[in-house]
């Protein structure tokens, strides 16, 4: 077969695949170098969705800029939206009430598992098993639900402020979460039964794309694609912000289950232990809410001091930097986003040469990259 | 539009007629015809940049389900008659916007989804790089405004989008 | 190690290069380098036993109005200290060489840089525009930057 294939003179194919794809997770463009299904180069060229948002942070004031935050991961806005007022907490100093912060981690881990579960829905679905799909969409909406009651809005919800957050919680909102987590914990087993050990799913996934831990240290990978790679590093754990060194969790590391440590199957299984571990967190912050105020006294022209901070908080894709830079006016002199998923983008040419085309959709799925996080 | 054999009542002035309950014949309005067959199964291509890309999928999803208004998703141009732009354009995709519309097959409407769709959204001031409105680019039948509109008012913009393709005249005499 | 014990070994081993030592109102602390050095100690800073920053977590350019600067912040997953090093450029044909030799997640990020600022990555494995269109003109993120009237007969 080898010498046949040998024999016969072939050429390189260049497809393009993208902007507009079903399967890449937003506007993204891979150029394929194909030998017939085998791919020999894949370079992924970004900046489709590049809406400045960096110059637009330049330009409004600390607080108007809360907004944008959202729109950076539009999938994890609550944690978008809480990194950001973290991060000019830390810059001004301010004292956030405790109401607040295990209000935040509530909405940031609620967040977390509605994140996870895009992931899990749009990554099966690239796989070609539509009904997961609308398993996770069915209880993303009732997650959707509990972001309506608590700031009106089902996606980019602009709940946090610098200084605590817009408004208390409503009635009974404690209550309803509690029914959702009653509701949802059996469904994360329900899940594994239904796809996660599926034959055929193992087959595309296990021994895909394996990236060893020192590797995806010097890549740059953050969060759960870390994890996979068997690397026990988790922000939450690791350097605690707010209220997480009172909470007490598991750090969910890739363990080589259906092939070898770091495959695609690895990183997909992280995500689905973090959404049971994200429940656990909220049991608990739910138990041990105080009460008091939310919103600590923070001046209307806000103009923290002159000085640069640099802030990272676990946001569902990995580790989302704020590098901000003060000159004692109202508005940011320099504010840098540091994107999990743009840093992850660099090691997809390593990673994807040699592989099928159809893996090519398996590594951007298991990646869980966001669009508008690469290109900000 | 129904057509009811059993009931061969006085026929309405346009409509259709029953010519006795075997007939199954059925006499019409060719345009309405026509209309209703393309508004009922308005297949739309998925063309999602930014948030309002995750609404769009979420009305395709579980609760609000766009398949009952005959509406599925095709990935290609080629087969999709409805282009739901939702999400900011930048100058370097309004290229290849164009260049997707172009290969829509005629006819072809358009749906401009949310805030940065319809006028460039919040980096309507500051942005350098947001087209400020995807009318700028290609023609638009319906705005749908929001950031990002409720999967409802998306839903109303389908509905809004059902009812122009009613009013189209297939067979106008050319002047 | 605290961020000024990391400063005098860096300017034990490499002396003039080692510029000033930023402490009070930043965090993580910078250790400023002059430009031409700068792969020379993160080289050292990656491989070094006390060191031992193994991971890049950011990589920004910086437009100070009389001159820009690259700023690093690094991070120690073994160690877990955080260090920062900053490197300032001229105005004029700003250029520095770059570390993706040395911490491969640079290099998406020093292409951004290079977009958005103009900053040139000597000896960088792949230097071109990132996120916007290859035919762009001028650099978005300094600060005496004028926006375009139209681009491809598009308003901007």
């Amino acid at each position: 077969m080898k010498a046949r294939a040998e024999a016969l003179p072939t050429q390189e194919m260049l497809i393009n695949m993208g902007p507009q794809h079903p399967s890449t997770h937003g506007v993204l463009r891979v150029i394929l170098r194909t030998d017939g299904e085998v791919v020999v180069n894949a370079r992924p060229d970004v900046g489709y969705l590049h809406r400045a948002l960096e110059k637009i942070g330049e330009r409004v004031t600390y607080a108007q800029f809360m907004p944008f935050t959202d729109r950076l991961d539009y999938l994890a806005s609550m944690n978008c939206n809480a990194a950001w007022a973290w991060t000019v907490e830390k810059l001004a100093g301010i004292e956030v009430p405790e109401r607040a912060e295990y209000i935040r981690v509530i909405v940031c881990e609620l967040n977390r598992i509605s994140s996870h579960l895009i992931a899990f829905g749009s990554f099966t679905a690239d796989m070609g098993a539509f009904t997961p799909f609308l398993y996770a969409i069915r209880e993303r909406e009732r997650v959707n639900d509990l972001f309506e009651d608590i700031c009106g809005n089902r996606l980019t919800y602009n709940y946090v402020r610098i200084g605590g957050v817009s408004a208390d919680l409503p009635d009974r909102f404690l209550e309803k979460t509690k029914e959702f987590l009653d509701y949802f914990e059996p469904k994360i087993p329900e899940y594994n039964k239904l796809i996660s050990y599926n034959k055929i799913f193992v087959h595309r996934l296990a021994n895909v794309a394996a990236i060893s831990g020192g590797e995806a240290v010097a890549y740059g990978l953050t969060g759960p694609n870390l994890r996979g790679s068997g690397v026990s590093f988790d922000l939450r754990r690791s350097e605690p912000y707010s209220v997480y060194p009172k909470l007490d969790f598991d750090v969910c590391v890739g363990t080589g289950e259906r092939g070898t440590v770091g495959d695609c199957f690895d990183r997909y299984m992280v995500r689905i232990n973090e959404m049971r571990e994200s429940v656990k967190i909220l049991r608990q912050a739910i138990a041990q809410i105080p009460g008091g105020p939310v919103m600590a006294k923070v001046p209307r022209a806000f103009k923290p001091p002159v000085g640069e901070v640099y802030f990272r908080a676990e946001n569902p894709r990995g580790e989302t930097g704020i590098y901000l830079i003060s000159d004692g006016t109202v508005n940011p002199y320099r504010l840098k986003l540091r994107a999990p998923s743009f840093v992850t983008m660099n090691i997809f040419e390593k990673v994807t040469k040699g592989l099928m085309i159809a893996d090519i959709v398996a590594v951007i799925g298991s990646f869980d990259i966001i669009l508008p996080e690469i290109d900000r | 539009m129904s057509h009811d054999p059993a009931h061969s009542g006085p026929a309405p002035a346009v409509g259709p007629v029953s010519l006795g309950p075997e007939a199954h014949v059925m006499v019409g309005n060719a345009d309405k015809f026509i209309n209703w067959c393309r508004k009922s199964s308005l297949w739309y291509l998925l063309f999602a940049t930014a948030c309002c890309g995750i609404e769009l999928m979420q009305t395709g999803a579980s609760r609000y389900d766009l398949d009952r208004f005959g509406a599925v998703f095709r990935a290609t141009p080629r087969q999709s008659d409805l282009m739901i732009v939702a999400g900011t354009i930048t100058h370097k995709m309004a290229e290849r916007l164009i260049r997707l519309y172009e290969q829509m097959p005629e006819p072809k409407y358009v749906i401009s989804m949310g805030s940065c769709a319809n006028t460039g959204g919040p980096f309507y001031k500051d942005s350098y790089c947001v087209v400020k409105g995807v009318d700028l680019l290609i023609p638009v039948d319906v705005y749908v405004p929001g950031c990002p509109p409720r999967p409802e008012a998306l839903i109303d913009g389908i509905l809004k989008l059902q009812k122009i393709i009613e009013q189209k005249r297939n067979f106008a005499a050319k002047a | 190690m605290e961020p000024k014990a990391i400063f005098e070994a860096v300017k034990g081993k490499f002396g003039e290069a080692v510029v000033e030592l930023q402490e009070e109102g930043f965090r993580p602390a910078f250790v400023v380098v002059s430009p031409e050095s700068v792969r020379e100690i993160s080289l050292f800073l990656r491989d070094d036993p006390a060191m031992k920053f193994d991971s890049l977590m950011c990589l920004s350019g910086v437009d100070y109005k009389d001159r820009f600067a690259v700023a690093y912040h690094l991070h120690s997953l073994e160690i877990g200290h955080r260090i920062g090093v900053k490197a300032y450029l001229p105005r004029e044909a700003p250029s520095l060489p770059s570390v993706d030799g040395v911490w491969p997640a640079a290099n998406f990020q020093e292409r951004e840089a290079f977009d958005l600022y103009g900053i040139v990555f000597t000896g960088s494995c792949d230097l071109r525009r990132i996120l916007l269109p290859e035919d762009w003109v001028g650099h978005p993120l300094r600060k005496d930057y004028k926006y375009p009237e139209f681009y491809h007969g598009i308003k901007v």
